[in-house]
């Protein structure tokens, strides 16, 4: 760990033990669940005695974690185009746009992030209840991108905060129509972000088990649901499979979404 | 309307020439914002409305209070409530004790250190809640990966029971809310000027006076914040305590998530629940007065 040279009074060295100690709290149970996921044993040892992919046999084995698998990816993929298209335009509104209560549009759009999930859950169970369109993919996926669209909004608007407007007053007094300069020199400034913003949402549905337990029926059953309904019987080692694919699901996101940031710091900040 | 002022380089466009280029700006803006608006007001609002009216009206009876009575009156739910607000309160103190040191370091280390040693507070952060408390139930079930070491040291004969309890909840809520606090407290801490805590040192201050008096003051609304929003954020919490809580360990959630799937319900539960939605949004208000919600998310880079 990188100390500075200025901090090595007592009271320093305290606080970065107590903080590494911390540290090491948020990240051990991470890695404990990916390593004993690849145990050969009957039940969860650590370390493992022995290494094996039976397991991780026995979860891709299985036709029901298959299609839930599928489940989960199709909910995923229409939470990600919805909620990147909705929060990409509101986003722009909100940076750009010059109109009262603004404030209180964006908390507003952010909301559902506070709101506890089981009340949002509790809610669309209601609503979809009565218009008899629970257990449908599209359901899930429309409430997946009532909590994902804070995110997207949250990311993409920083994305714009960062992007130095004269690109596109240059492309306007080149005789660009706003349309053009938003298509051709904005959004391609800005695609990094949205993309990144595109796969958090992606990420925001795959992991959450609330609405989907509510709102998913017998046949369609997202990843979480089942993991979820499982853990209610026993701590099969099987789940320690499926997390730590949901794991690398969430470190190919924010490796990707790093690549991204990196790749695609937009001049002019 | 006051004609246009100046015509600013993005308003040479020609449509709407009734309108002043500001307020046609304002109009087009209000549109492309309008269909999330709407979204959200028919796929949150509306079903959250519905909650509010199932709780307060039954088609046999009409308008009633008749489900917040029964809150009032079963001491069971009042008991549930306090244990909400009483379990909420210990875990927000517990990250708080963790986190605000964690902030701290990740603040004052080298940016380049700091961002790597980000990745261990957001690689949790973002892995699903199931997922993080599944791994907790691995590490402190009877025949978990604590008691067996625990055996293996001889510090106990009998595997300890470390979850299905008050203990184990904790333990989970706090693991999986930690990130919350940390990111709120290092969101305020990175925006404090470091030239502050040099001036406080110049003048003589000792390390220890330079944060007391200058750092930790200025850190306040990171605490504020932090605190508010893991707060409510347990208020709210229902998967981790469903699964690493014992029989006496209910919390309002998982009262309402019962009532909803098992005694059928509902009304009960909407009463439950707009009760819940309330507190939390008294303190999202307050939070956002604090702290901008959104910076947390921002400070991951």
């Amino acid at each position: 760990m990188g100390e500075e040279g200025q901090r090595t009074g007592p009271g320093a060295v305290a606080v970065a033990a107590l903080a590494g100690a911390v540290l090491l709290f948020l990240i051990a149970p991470v890695v404990i669940i990916l390593i004993v996921s690849f145990s050969g044993a009957d039940y969860l040892r650590f370390p493992p005695p022995s290494l094996s992919l039976r397991w991780y046999q026995r979860f891709f084995g299985i036709a029901a974690w298959r299609q839930a698998i599928g489940v989960s990816t199709q909910v995923a993929l229409l939470t990600m185009v919805f909620a990147t298209m909705l929060g990409f335009f509101a986003s722009l509104a909100l940076v750009r746009g010059r109109f009262r209560g603004k404030g209180a549009i964006y908390a507003f759009l952010l909301s559902p992030m506070i709101v506890p999930t089981i009340i949002t859950a509790i809610g669309l169970y209601f609503f979809f209840a009565r218009l008899k369109a629970t257990g449908s993919i599209l359901a899930m996926a429309l409430g997946h991108t009532v909590l994902a669209l804070p995110v997207v909004v949250i990311i993409i608007a920083a994305t714009l905060q960062g992007f130095d407007v004269r690109f596109e007053q240059a492309a306007l007094s080149l005789g660009a129509s706003r349309f053009t300069a938003l298509r051709r020199v904005t959004l391609p400034l800005i695609m990094p972000g949205v993309l990144s913003a595109a796969l958090f949402a992606f990420l925001t549905s795959f992991d959450e088990l609330l609405i989907p337990l509510f709102l998913s029926g017998v046949e369609v059953q997202t990843l979480t649901v089942r993991v979820w309904n499982s853990l209610l019987l026993e701590v099969d080692p099987t789940i320690a499979a499926v997390s730590s694919f949901l794991i690398g699901v969430t470190i190919t996101v924010l490796g990707a979404s790093a690549l991204l940031r990196g790749h695609g710091e937009t001049p002019g900040t | 309307m006051s004609p246009a002022p100046v015509a600013a380089p993005d308003a040479v466009a020609t449509v709407d020439a009734s309108l002043a280029p500001e307020r046609r700006d304002a109009v087009r803006y209000l549109l492309i914002l309008l269909p999330a608006v709407l979204v959200l007001l028919a796929l949150f609002v509306y079903p959250l409305l519905g909650i509010v009216e199932r709780s307060a009206y039954t088609p046999k009876t009409g308008y009633t209070l008749e489900y917040y009575g029964q809150i009032w009156r079963v001491p069971v739910y009042l008991q549930v409530i306090g244990r909400t607000f009483r379990t909420s309160a210990l875990v927000t103190l517990m990250c708080l004790a963790l986190g605000y040191p964690l902030a701290y370091l990740l603040a004052t280390l080298r940016p380049r250190v700091a961002r790597l040693l980000m990745i261990v507070v957001v690689l949790p952060f973002f892995t699903s809640i199931i997922v993080r408390t599944y791994a907790w139930m691995v590490l402190l079930g009877r025949n978990g990966v604590v008691n067996q070491y625990l055996t293996r040291l001889g510090l106990t004969d009998t595997p300890l029971p470390l979850l299905y309890n008050q203990g184990g909840v904790l333990i989970g809520m706090t693991y999986v809310l930690l990130p919350y606090m940390v990111l709120t407290v290092y969101s305020v801490m990175r925006g404090i000027e470091p030239g502050l805590i040099r001036a406080a040192h110049s003048l003589g201050a000792s390390r220890w006076q330079a944060f007391r008096r200058v750092f930790l003051p200025l850190s306040l609304p990171g605490i504020a914040g932090g605190t508010l929003l893991v707060f409510i954020l347990s208020l709210g919490f229902f998967i981790t305590p469903a699964l690493m809580g014992g029989p006496s360990d209910v919390m309002i959630a998982m009262l309402i998530e019962r009532e909803v799937e098992f005694t059928l319900n509902w009304s009960f539960a909407s009463a439950l629940a707009v009760i819940l939605l309330v507190l939390t949004l008294i303190g999202f208000v307050g939070y956002n007065r604090i702290v901008r919600l959104e910076r947390v998310f921002e400070a991951r880079d």
